[in-house]
């Protein structure tokens, strides 16, 4: 298959949702035949049968969160759930990256967001439903109310050919991975060959972003080094509240916006400020994102802001199967 | 014999710890309390040794800078040291990494090195 061919069937996709990004593992199949052969191929190549689906990631809900940077409260979440419900194509999966919660040091207050969390999150319609917990989940009780409400912090399963894995940098005192899980997924990687498509999903993010806004990972290398054995591997995470991208060898990671309130660039802002609310454009910062695969049309008019961006949430596909060595 | 000993440990140690407050490093105390330190900024100079004497009123706190490879945990009731000898001029953050609670996002002091 030429390059431009395989570039052609990955740029269409859905819609990126909050991230909410909208994943489609093989856009619009039918349009081309040379996409089926591409997935057949890296089946056999990785030894897993590889067939197409829709995932949805969702991140930093905050739920409880009452503050000046957003008065609207859980209003885009559920707004959000709404959208999904709505998608032309029913997900088969959604990630939740953590900060299900707004923590509270009062424990009941934290148990009664959890369940609100709950009750909003039931609402949406996937055949799969996953989370991994925030530090506002998990930073105070080493993730007990997490477990109690989804069970393990970490933890892995296969869909259709790709293999996701969920990681947990929040439960411990430090922001890091730890050893036990960093042998945990050394263990659980091993029986993938090196062409498998990989997800990893987690809240902070496993790379040096921004550390003085604690946008980072103190293991976070060890895991990429792991990572990296791999040809295929998307991280998706979230704690940042923004869009951002980083490739580092074979593993590329993209960055989540909230649906509670947005930070700036931290490349550009001295300070780790979220955006002031803005009555005009109440949604602006959060999700939703749109990807549109026709570029240059004009931008919908929506109650939540939409972003028109090219390959936006399709690059995790793109990267998920740029190696296939096919 | 044991009892010399002892009063010789405690004269060393008393005799120590006047040497290094008259000789030694610079210290400066820093308080950690949701959600701040105290002081919020210090001042050092480039190629001077301090030692920073960490505490906490509360709960469990971090001390992080990755440039000041700073990287320490404040238990309450605890007191926790660190000597640095900062080379590079500059204002950096610090930060607190131990979830410590809502406001756990903003807690942070500076540290200018002129």
């Amino acid at each position: 298959m030429k390059d431009v061919d395989r570039r052609g069937f990955l740029r269409v996709a859905g819609m990126s949702i909050g991230i909410g990004a909208l994943y489609r593992t093989l856009p619009a199949a039918a349009m081309t035949g040379s996409a089926n052969e591409m997935l057949t191929a890296l089946g056999k190549k990785s030894g897993e049968k590889v067939a197409p689906f829709t995932f949805v990631q969702m991140s930093d809900t905050h739920v409880g969160f009452q503050g000046p940077p957003n008065p609207l409260g859980t209003k885009a979440f559920e707004q959000a759930v709404a959208k999904v419900n709505a998608l032309p194509q029913r997900p088969d999966l959604v990630l939740f990256t953590g900060d299900l919660t707004h923590d509270s040091e009062d424990k009941d207050v934290h148990a009664a967001r959890m369940k609100r969390f709950r009750e909003i999150a039931r609402n949406i319609k996937a055949d799969k439903i996953v989370y991994v917990p925030g530090e506002n989940d998990a930073g105070l009780d080493g993730g007990a109310l997490f477990r109690e409400n989804f069970g393990e912090t970490y933890y892995s399963l296969d869909h259709k050919g790709v293999h996701f894995v969920a990681l947990d940098n929040v439960s411990r005192a430090k922001p890091e991975v730890g050893k036990e899980q960093l042998d945990w997924l050394e263990k659980d990687l091993r029986r993938f060959s090196k062409a498998t498509p990989i997800v990893v999903f987690t809240h902070r993010p496993l790379f040096d972003l921004k550390p003085e806004w604690e946008w980072f990972t103190s293991d976070g290398d060890e895991v990429t080094n792991i990572l990296n054995r791999y040809d295929n591997v998307t991280v998706l995470y979230g704690h940042i509240h923004r869009d951002n991208e980083h490739h580092d060898g074979h593993t590329a990671h993209y960055g989540a916006r909230s649906l509670i309130f947005g930070f700036p660039d931290p490349q550009k802002g001295p300070e780790k400020k979220p955006f002031a609310f803005d009555k005009e454009h109440p949604f602006a910062h959060l999700g939703i994102r749109s990807l549109d695969e026709r570029p240059g049309e004009e931008l919908r008019k929506d109650e939540i802001e939409l972003t028109l961006r090219e390959m936006s949430g399709v690059n995790g596909v793109q990267q998920m199967l740029r190696n296939p060595k096919i | 014999m044991s009892g010399i000993a002892v009063v010789v440990v405690i004269l060393m140690s008393a005799g120590a710890a006047r040497k290094v407050n008259a000789q030694g490093p610079r210290v400066i105390d820093i308080t950690a309390k949701r959600y701040g330190f105290t002081p919020s900024t210090i001042t050092l100079k480039k190629g001077e040794t301090v030692t920073l004497r960490l505490h906490s009123e509360d709960v469990v706190h971090g001390f992080f800078s990755r440039p000041l490879k700073l990287d320490e945990t404040i238990e309450p009731g605890k007191t926790a040291e660190v000597t640095i000898t900062p080379q590079t001029v500059g204002t950096f953050q610090t930060i607190c990494d131990h979830f410590c609670g809502a406001g756990h996002g903003s807690m942070s002091m500076t540290i200018v090195v002129e």
